[in-house]
């Protein structure tokens, strides 16, 4: 081999290898969805309003448009985001309403049919409090949950209409689910995930969105 | 090393010294002095302690194999220490060592010490597995070793991604994300998964049972000591394994009660939408379970769940 296709061949394979760097670097540990921030509280409390949509539009999810995701709205730009990932002030009341597009799907566990966590005991499903939903027969009938298990918070999400498939959705066919908890004092990051198996063509639904932060399941960053 | 003629390799003619008296003198102190710290200081702080009757046979299954392992291990330091500084090189000997052949004696010694010793401690451990009730692992759906004694308080771990709940069937059959046991009483942990595998880590209790889908794995202990078990997943199982904790509770036979009378009545609405009691449960029974799904025949994407049909791997 010649000199000039040995140092060709060097080149090359450098190349290959800050690339490769480059690319998990860029895609993996710094391309995650982003953080809308609601750290900014006014009077002790914060807003945080999200969708569950069935599928995203794919020029808006690239990654994985057919699953099924959570959006929230920022409130900076009253745009919706998608993202699992927010942050909240720390010892703060968090009003939440969930906006649900999707339609149902059962609990497996019909333990998270039950809300706990809230400041009321109670979740509203389109403003009726409930407290325990049968996810297998009604008259509520779940779609996914909210919950950040180490603050023993659990909150089912009442199934929408499904007349919006391609989510950001913003007709008004939704479900409406609001609740309210107060965040620890303690910062730090607070993992919640939605606890029905929706990943749709994975085994037993497990996989998929159930498993990707920025879908199905997120943190909850909570500051000082 | 040694002269070829028995003298001392320093060239003084002396005798050459009892090397293996000298060893053993120095290696007896190290081990009396290691076992007795192991025994005495190191022992009672070994994990998983000694909250329960399970907990404290691997406590002291420990410490007994560590007590026979230590004087192992100081003879070949002592003796690696030894040769280093009796056998080491010196300043213009050059000679080559003499030609070593075989000791019998040595050779016999030492496999039949050690053989003793494995095998003994495994014969030890077997019995210690066997004598408290499993010790507190998984042994199954038929357990072999069973406590003695009346029936054993039943506590069905459900293992689901990624959440520990539990389910006590001789109370209504209430489910709870709280793990709460009395003392002094003997328990059955029937462990069980909706989806993957996990694994049921009781760590202050020594309880350890795989929790698989389909699968009733059976392990029993009694908590001999009130106080906060902390409840981990040991096996992984996705995204958010590592935190899949939850913290129980080891209380009084009274306060127990009360805890399950309290709980039975708070989750009374709950219970009535739970399946009926079973050591396990399929996946893809809900929508024979549910009416409304039944009635709309959804299954798969349309609100059923999306059962072995669908192999698809993430």
């Amino acid at each position: 081999m010649s000199l000039a296709a040995r140092v060709t061949t060097l080149i090359v394979a450098v190349l290959a290898v800050v690339g490769g760097v480059i690319f998990v670097v860029a895609h993996y540990l710094l391309g995650g969805p982003p953080t809308v921030d609601f750290a900014a509280a006014t009077s002790g409390q914060v807003n945080v309003t999200m969708q569950t949509d069935a599928s995203s539009d794919p020029a808006v999810v690239l990654d994985h448009p057919t699953w099924v995701s959570y959006f929230i709205k920022s409130p900076a730009s009253g745009s919706w985001v998608h993202t699992t990932l927010f942050q909240v002030p720390a010892h703060t009341r968090v009003n939440v309403t969930i906006y649900g597009y999707d339609g149902s799907t059962p609990v497996r566990n019909q333990v998270w049919g039950q809300v706990t966590g809230t400041t009321s005991g109670v979740a509203d499903y389109g403003g009726k409090p409930v407290k325990t939903v049968n996810g297998w027969n009604g008259p509520y009938l779940i779609q996914h949950t909210f919950a950040i298990p180490s603050l023993n918070l659990s909150v089912p999400v009442e199934a929408g209409p499904a007349t919006c498939t391609t989510g950001p959705c913003t007709n008004n066919q939704h479900s409406t689910t609001t609740f309210s908890f107060m965040t620890p004092a303690q910062p730090g990051a607070y993992r919640w995930q939605c606890f029905v198996p929706c990943g749709l063509s994975y085994l037993d639904g497990n996989g998929g969105p159930m498993q990707t932060i920025g879908y199905m399941t997120g943190n909850m960053q909570v500051v000082s | 090393m040694p002269a070829a003629d028995g003298t001392a390799a320093d060239g003084t003619g002396r005798p050459e010294p009892n090397h293996g008296l000298r060893i053993f003198l120095l290696w007896l102190p190290v081990a009396l002095v290691a076992d007795l710290l192991i025994w005495f200081v190191w022992g009672p702080h070994l994990p998983p302690g000694a909250m329960s009757t399970s907990a404290a046979t691997q406590q002291s299954a420990i410490k007994i194999m560590s007590v026979m392992a230590a004087p192992v291990m100081a003879l070949v330091l002592v003796y690696g220490a030894y040769a280093l500084v009796v056998w080491r090189h010196r300043e213009g000997d050059d000679e080559d060592g003499p030609p070593i052949h075989g000791n019998t004696r040595v050779s016999v010694t030492w496999i039949g010490v050690t053989s003793v010793i494995v095998l003994s401690l495994a014969v030890f451990g077997t019995v210690e597995l066997a004598g408290p009730a499993g010790a507190g692992a998984g042994e199954g759906n038929t357990p072999i070793w069973r406590p003695s004694g009346g029936t054993p308080l039943q506590v069905q771990v459900i293992g689901q991604q990624w959440r520990w709940t539990y389910r006590y069937p001789q109370f209504g059959g209430f489910e709870t994300t709280s793990l709460m046991l009395p003392v002094g009483e003997n328990v059955q942990f029937n462990v069980t998964s909706l989806d993957v595998i996990h694994s049921f880590w009781a760590y202050q209790l020594g309880v350890k049972a795989d929790a698989n889908p389909g699968v009733n794995n059976v392990a029993y202990t009694k908590p001999e000591h009130t106080g906060q078990v902390q409840v981990r997943c040991a096996e992984l199982c996705g995204l958010w394994h590592a935190d899949m904790t939850t913290a129980g509770q080891v209380v009084s036979l009274s306060a127990f009660n009360t805890w399950t009378a309290s709980t039975r009545a708070q989750l009374a609405a709950l219970t009535r939408n739970l399946p009926p009691y079973t050591l396990t449960y399929d996946a893809n029974a809900v929508a024979q379970l549910g009416k409304v799904f039944q009635k709309a025949g959804l299954n798969g994407a349309g609100g059923g769940f999306y059962g072995s049909q669908y192999p698809v791997q993430p």
